[in-house]
């Protein structure tokens, strides 16, 4: 709302348009943001998120560097250690194990280790999952990995609203936040208030209600996941749509309280399904709701291969629109 | 067809091995003050043979000689002495806490105390060390409280980082010295990171990274160069060469690179290798590389070369990969002595002095290491709490960790 009290007007943008509005406006209100990451400047992001920022804010605030994941991510540290609020870009996730060290031993452990003298108010983003034709690595599905690392919040946005809006309070977080960005998501369509705020990235949220089954999920299969529960709404089946939003912590009420409505709980995750997230929520699924359960909490994710390059096979390695609605049939029994 | 030799590797092997009685008279060093001293802003290209040679300030009979000697009051000596001293006497006290069990770990700096006690005095407040394993001469000259180092490494209800951390992993903002990597190099381009947010900010503040010779093969180490050489960071990179990477000798991280100084050539980083047994050389060398970075002039690479003449831990025994003379017969001498020496030759310091100084640096050490252990050790008094093991992962924390912690028990 505006300060007159009408509604501010709607943009039609995308979820890509959405990321670097968040950028802008950070680096707009907060002079100790900047970008740093391979190909951000000039190029602007090899996923065209940060297009125009050079240009717009000048080299010491969007930074080029050089290709060494592990050193900008570490120099990111050393920058947030010293005050900054940096936003570092990782091209994709599957580059970002040459960081693992810096994120995972250091990042997460430093404010612990340090007995809370030091914060590291790091905001790292990356793009992940496949959708791209980009082979196996450049299309791997490794945030369940980084959810499984205390120090770390790890946040998966995956609508509009959350591209445009989670940035604002991970930078505001005095925790390191790593950011997935789904790359089936960068095209997505839709409308955002201009004045468009931050929001919370402690809730999961219902994107769509529904009573006879409940789809916990996030990123790239929340649209997916949708898309089905629209199919089965016109079969019958009214299929309520949880997107977990933070993956570290998990909103575990918010999860318990849809299985508690529905009964029915089907995990999907783009992800490898052995000892993966979707193994994480349905294990709590299973220690705190289990009375509530109708059927056997079912799990659908990325069969266990390295993604393939053709579309046909990229396809059949995670999981689809259908495939989660013949997931679903199935657990509510119509076949 | 010419026929090929079969192919092999080349695997180096130090010059002497356990058994072996080592001789340095074959190896030369340059004579001290025979090494120029450029301008703060020289071209690095002009200055590509002090990456090959070794700075050096006290000669023989304890003068300080030659460009690189700066007039130092009697008083900034006796101080570089004294945090020698007091350096050797805390490691001595808590070496021997580890033997006694109080603590199950323990890394000294005996023969490399010079490297990181000099180097303090370059820095000023605000200034931020990225440091390794054995620069704890950084707090000790800088005046952080000895029975804080101790309780850190007995662990007790006094340790700030309540715990968390292995012995002698330090860390005090307020004292410049960030905290230790065990994931060795992590910390250069950490450092590298940190002077960029401060020339980003037009900040005056500089940052030190501080590497060993063995961990120069991890990839943040050559990471962290490209950074500070593209954006001229206003950073200086130590490498402490003490010879040995626990059993690993220098040659297996050096390779075929003349010296580790020379890896900062190719980044075209001004390099400068340095006699890290030499108080005054150390002293003359950091205060010329914080000049330039503080001058906006940009990174400069350090190889202080130096010994370790003790284990790399209490873990390990030296005596397993190399001689145990190897220490003695170090020919850059031992830091302690040749600072004395010069303090003796220049009239300010005495045999007896000395002997003084050393007891009350020693009654120092001692009162402050029965004032940590009246708060407690490893195994007795005073332990941080469970409780409080889960602080700090987050800066508020979240429900599931509150709830781990309520199942805990806390």
């Amino acid at each position: 709302m505006n300060g007159d009290g009408t509604a501010a007007p709607r943009l039609r943008l995308t979820y890509r348009d959405a990321v670097r509005e968040a950028i802008r406006d950070a680096l707009t209100r907060d002079e100790r943001v900047f970008l740093m990451g391979e190909d951000v400047g000039r190029y602007g992001g090899c996923y065209a998120v940060s297009k125009g920022l050079l240009a717009e804010f000048g080299e010491d605030r969007i930074r080029d560097t050089p290709l060494s994941e592990s050193a900008f991510v570490g120099a990111g540290i050393g920058a947030a250690l010293n005050g900054m609020r940096p936003i570092v870009e990782v091209m994709t996730v599957n580059f970002s194990l040459l960081a693992l060290d810096q994120i995972v031993n250091n990042a997460a452990t430093i404010p612990h280790m340090s007995g809370g003298q030091f914060a590291v108010p790091l905001v790292i983003r990356m793009a992940t999952g496949s959708g791209r034709q980009l082979a196996a690595q450049h299309s791997h599905s490794l945030e369940g990995w980084y959810a499984h690392i205390p120090g770390l919040k790890i946040l998966a946005p995956a609508t509009l609203e959350d591209a445009r809006g989670m940035l604002w309070t991970a930078i505001e977080d005095p925790n390191p936040v790593l950011i997935f960005e789904n790359v089936q998501l960068y095209d997505m369509e839709g409308e955002l208030p201009a004045d468009a705020g931050p929001v919370d990235i402690t809730r999961a949220a219902i994107r769509r209600e529904g009573k006879h089954a409940s789809v916990v999920t996030f990123g790239g299969s929340v649209p997916k996941a949708v898309a089905a529960a629209e199919t089965l709404a016109g079969e019958g089946v009214d299929v309520e749509v949880v997107d977990l939003r933070s993956l570290r912590p998990l909103d575990d009420a918010t999860i318990m309280a849809s299985v508690a409505k529905t009964h029915r709980v089907l995990v999907v995750d783009e992800g490898w399904r052995s000892g993966g997230l979707s193994a994480e929520v349905s294990a709590r699924i299973n220690e705190q709701v289990f009375y509530e359960l109708d059927a056997p909490v079912a799990r659908l994710a990325g069969v266990e291969v390295p993604i393939p390059y053709p579309k046909h096979l990229e396809d059949a390695s995670v999981p689809q629109a259908d495939t989660i609605a013949a997931a679903l049939r199935e657990m509510v029994g119509r076949r | 067809m010419t026929s090929s030799p079969r192919l092999s590797l080349s695997v180096p092997e130090p010059a002497f091995r356990p058994g072996d009685t080592p001789d340095y008279s074959g190896v030369t060093f340059p004579e001290a003050g025979s090494v120029q001293r450029p301008p703060v802003d020289v071209n690095p290209e002009e200055i590509r043979d002090l990456a090959f040679t070794i700075i050096r300030v006290l000669d023989r009979n304890g003068e300080a000689v030659g460009p690189w000697a700066e007039a130092l009051s009697p008083d900034e000596l006796r101080k570089g002495l004294r945090d020698m001293l007091t350096l050797r006497a805390y490691d001595a006290r808590m070496l021997m806490a580890q033997r006694q069990g109080k603590t199950s770990f323990y890394m000294q700096h005996l023969g490399e105390e010079a490297v990181s006690c000099a180097f303090q005095r370059a820095l000023r407040p605000g200034d931020m060390n990225f440091p390794t394993y054995r620069q704890a001469g950084l707090l000790i000259a800088g005046g952080y409280p000895l029975v804080k180092m101790m309780c850190q490494v007995y662990s007790n209800d006094g340790d700030s980082a309540r715990g968390r951390q292995l012995p002698v992993f330090y860390s005090s903002r307020e004292h410049g010295f960030f905290s230790i990597s065990g994931n060795l190099a992590t910390q250069y381009v950490q450092a590298v990171g940190w002077s960029m947010a401060s020339a980003i900010t037009g900040d005056s503040k500089i940052a030190v990274g501080w590497i060993g010779e063995g961990a120069t093969a991890e990839n943040d180490f050559h990471a962290a160069l490209v950074f500070a050489s593209t954006y001229k960071a206003p950073v200086v990179l130590n490498v402490v060469n003490n010879q040995w990477a626990i059993s690993t000798f220098q040659g297996i991280a050096r390779g075929g690179s003349g010296t580790f100084a020379a890896r900062g050539l190719g980044f075209g980083i001004p390099t400068l290798r340095v006699d890290g047994n030499d108080y005054l050389a150390v002293l003359a060398v950091a205060k010329w590389a914080t000049e330039r970075a503080r001058l906006n002039l940009g990174p400069t690479l350090v190889e202080y070369v130096t010994y370790r003449a003790g284990g790399h831990s209490t873990s390990d025994d030296p005596s397993a990969y190399r001689p145990k003379e190897e220490s003695n017969a170090w020919p850059l001498g031992d830091p302690v002595l040749r600072l004395k020496a010069h303090l003796i030759a220049v009239g300010e310091w005495s045999e007896e002095r000395h002997t003084q100084a050393e007891a009350e640096v020693m009654d120092t050490v001692i009162a402050a290491q029965r004032e940590a252990e009246e708060i407690g050790t490893l195994h007795t008094g005073r332990k941080p709490s469970p409780r409080d093991m889960f602080e700090d992962v987050y800066a508020t924390m979240p429900p599931h960790l509150l709830r781990q912690r309520h199942e805990a028990g806390y």
